[in-house]
């Protein structure tokens, strides 16, 4: 039904005038790089992530609400990314979009009746008030806005939070769509109410023929609700196929991590976790490699060790009493040390260069071994120490027991 | 166990222009030196009431009744500036989204000085140097101490709430929805420091969530707050294991879990606060009700020790 083949998104970053004037290079958000996926009429496909992976951006991607920078989106034959405004009117009221906020979703000056019934107007697909009143209240119904007749004229501001996310989703399917992308349609939701609007949902499902997009950061919803799941790390995909292989046996170590995290809701099965270190980075930076490579509990030598990797190692190294005066010492305040690619260096002044790059070699045996294999070499040149890492191995999906996995591992 | 706060018959209510709103109504608890208390409920249960109740932040127009004992304190009786002088120092608090009580403009540092002196009389540089010790004690390097809230990540501006609320060493540490904002493997983090701070310290947690699968992770006992009044109270593993009130029972049957075959929701929206239903405050959505649930208020009695709950037919569900 839909197919999307290596859609890049990128964000602009607004910088200032002055930034501009004096930095030739362009600043983007990486929201979603290279992600390829194809969604089969009648399925549920989970994307999930944690926030900044770009689940969100192709989800509106697919229904043209951001333009890609890249790459191609294919609904139903039409090249969603090149199609005209005459064209997309029609695929709009084909693919429709649920949002997380229902309270945002819904004017609070317009009644719930007309919200619902205003898609039909907009596409000119009622011949009049009567008709559209009717066909609101049917939908109404289905979706469990009852008693239909008085809701009718009540405003969002009226309704409780699962009863505006009925009504959100009444305006969605009211066109009868082929396709609904829902994006964390029950986060905002207290637990007793959310398994109802999943419950609606699926009913849905069976009785228009749907097929969902579901956008979700909730591992444990997306296992109930799904049939596939691309799991998507700072705009990647790094492991995608059928949910049960993908829980039964997760294979990509960010998968793992993931589903490690989640909290168990049982007391009696209390255990320590492993948790990779850190957090997402900045998707305007993303790191060499594999983006989870600096995170990673799994990580090889060839994962894409680069210069800040090391630099954020100085760090780490300054948070330890036994070795923060030493540090200092030798290698001088962090904020002088830069790092660029796969290197990274400072300026020496006066001191002693052999003990500076003595220092620097004894810290990285302490380091990470993958790490420090990783490294090239260490250098002095030109009043300069660089350390420079190894580049990395290519990265490609590879199929692994039935899924697609990113990761060197395999 | 040594109590150390201690709830007895405590009410709040809001006055709103649709009349007053009972969002508490006689809460008794008691939380243990040490302890990890679990506060659960859904919107409008009265839990943060109760954290902001502990923190007299209350809004103005609002009402306390009953007893708040902390230490030799009754908190429901004492006034602001009183207040001030206990908040921060022995009882601090962590919310749900830090830069709400980060200012913007300060740099981290400076947030720590001026929460240090304002409780004790130290040197500015006796001040700095505590900061440097809490900042690096939740894996913030001193080389950022200077850096402004926003240059920091999601989590890392929580370790420095964090680190920021106990700098004072508090003995009581109220935790309104902490991982609410974070991402799943970010919010284990942050809980595995409020799990090893526990361990190091005497101090005592009240973690108020909506996330039971939280609150089975860190507490030691849970209380279960529905419309305003406590439903049910105990050791976390005898909730998760044998709930009592209906409610606490519909509540984890309705979490959605990696182990969910089947999805359980409960009839029905929690009840308008200011026109609250007779009897139990449960009875119209309770599956088990009978129609004297709709004219008695359930007394909230012990039915296993240590484990009271206010159902009139909890002894059926032993």
């Amino acid at each position: 039904m839909l197919e999307v083949e290596d859609l890049v998104v990128h964000y602009p970053v607004k910088t200032s005038f002055l930034q501009r004037l004096f930095s030739r290079e362009k600043l983007s958000v990486h929201a979603v790089d290279g992600v390829s996926l194809t969604l089969r009429s009648g399925e549920i496909l989970g994307l999930v992530g944690e926030s900044g992976c770009g689940k969100t951006t192709v989800g509106r991607a697919i229904l043209k609400l951001v333009e890609p920078t890249s790459g191609m989106i294919r609904f139903e034959g039409i090249d969603v990314t090149r199609a005209k405004e005459a064209d997309f009117r029609s695929l709009r009221r084909r693919i429709q979009i649920i949002f997380q906020d229902p309270h945002a979703s819904l004017n609070p000056a317009m009644t719930i009746g007309r919200a619902i019934g205003h898609p039909l107007k907009i596409h000119g697909l009622a011949s009049n008030d009567r008709e559209v009143r009717d066909n609101v209240l049917r939908v109404m119904r289905e979706v469990g806005l009852t008693p239909e007749e008085q809701l009718f004229d009540k405003y969002p501001g009226d309704l409780s939070g699962g009863q505006k996310q009925r009504a959100v989703i009444a305006r969605a399917i009211i066109l009868k769509p082929r396709l609904i992308v829902a994006d964390e349609p029950v986060a905002m939701l207290d637990m007793s109410v959310r398994a109802r609007v999943l419950e609606l949902m699926l009913d849905l499902k069976t009785k228009y023929d749907l097929t969902y997009v579901f956008i979700t950061h909730d591992l444990a919803t997306a296992r109930f609700l799904c049939d596939r799941i691309a799991i998507m790390y700072l705009g990647r995909i790094v492991e995608f196929g059928p949910v049960k292989r993908i829980y039964e046996s997760p294979k990509h170590p960010y998968t793992r991590a993931l589903l490690n995290a989640i909290p168990v809701p049982d007391p009696k099965r209390r255990a320590p976790k492993i948790l990779p270190r850190g957090e997402v980075p900045d998707a305007v930076y993303p790191p060499a490699g594999c983006r989870f490579h600096p995170r990673c509990p799994a990580v090889l030598t060839t994962c894409g060790w680069e210069g800040r990797d090391f630099i954020d190692y100085l760090e780490e190294r300054r948070l330890n009493p036994e070795k923060v005066q030493r540090d200092e010492e030798i290698l001088g305040p962090l904020d002088e040390w830069w790092a660029r690619g796969f290197q990274a260096g400072r300026k020496i002044g006066e001191e002693d260069a052999t003990q500076l790059i003595e220092h620097v070699r004894s810290i990285l045996t302490e380091a990470q071994p993958q790490m420090n294999q990783a490294v090239r070499d260490v250098s002095i040149r030109d009043r300069q120490i660089t350390v420079e890492f190894h580049d990395p191995d290519l990265l490609g999906q590879k199929e692994v027991e039935g899924r697609l996995v990113e990761c060197l591992l395999y | 166990m040594e109590t150390l706060l201690k709830a007895e018959d405590l009410s709040v209510h809001y006055s709103t222009k649709r009349g007053y709103v009972h969002a508490l109504d006689g809460i008794n608890l008691a939380i243990g030196r040490g302890e990890t208390l679990g506060i659960v409920g859904e919107t409008g249960s009265g839990k943060s009431t109760f954290a902001k109740a502990i923190l007299g932040i209350l809004p103005p127009k609002s009402r306390i009744e009953g007893r708040l004992q902390f230490h030799e304190t009754d908190l429901a009786r004492i006034d602001a500036e009183y207040f001030r002088r206990i908040r921060g120092k022995d009882i601090a608090l962590i919310f749900q989204d830090p830069m709400t009580r980060l200012n913007p403009l300060m740099r981290i540092e400076d947030h720590f000085v001026e929460t240090i002196k304002a409780h004790e009389s130290v040197s500015e540089s006796e001040a700095r140097a505590r900061a440097v010790t809490a900042l690096t004690s939740m894996r913030v390097p001193e080389s950022r101490i200077r850096n402004y809230p926003h240059e920091f990540s999601g989590g890392m501006r929580q370790r420095i709430m964090i680190a920021l609320a106990l700098v004072l060493k508090p003995s009581l540490l109220v935790a309104d929805e902490p991982t609410t904002s974070l991402d799943v493997i970010v919010e284990a983090q942050i809980l595995e420091i409020l799990e090893d701070l526990k361990r190091i310290s005497s101090m005592s947690l009240v973690l108020i969530t909506h996330n039971l699968g939280i609150v089975a992770e860190v507490c030691d006992r849970v209380a279960v707050l529905y419309a305003g009044k406590l439903a049910e109270l105990g050791p976390v593993e005898d909730i998760f294991a044998r709930p009592i009130h209906p409610y606490t029972r519909l509540l984890l049957r309705s979490i959605i879990s990696l182990d969910t075959k089947e999805l359980h929701s409960i009839e029905g929206t929690p009840p308008d606060l200011v026109d609250p239903p007779s009897g139990c405050r449960f009875h119209p959505r309770c599956p088990y009700a009978q129609p004297v649930c709709a004219e008695q208020v359930p007394p909230f009695v012990e039915f296993r020790s240590g484990q009271p709950a206010s159902c009139l037919f909890g002894k059926d569900f032993l």
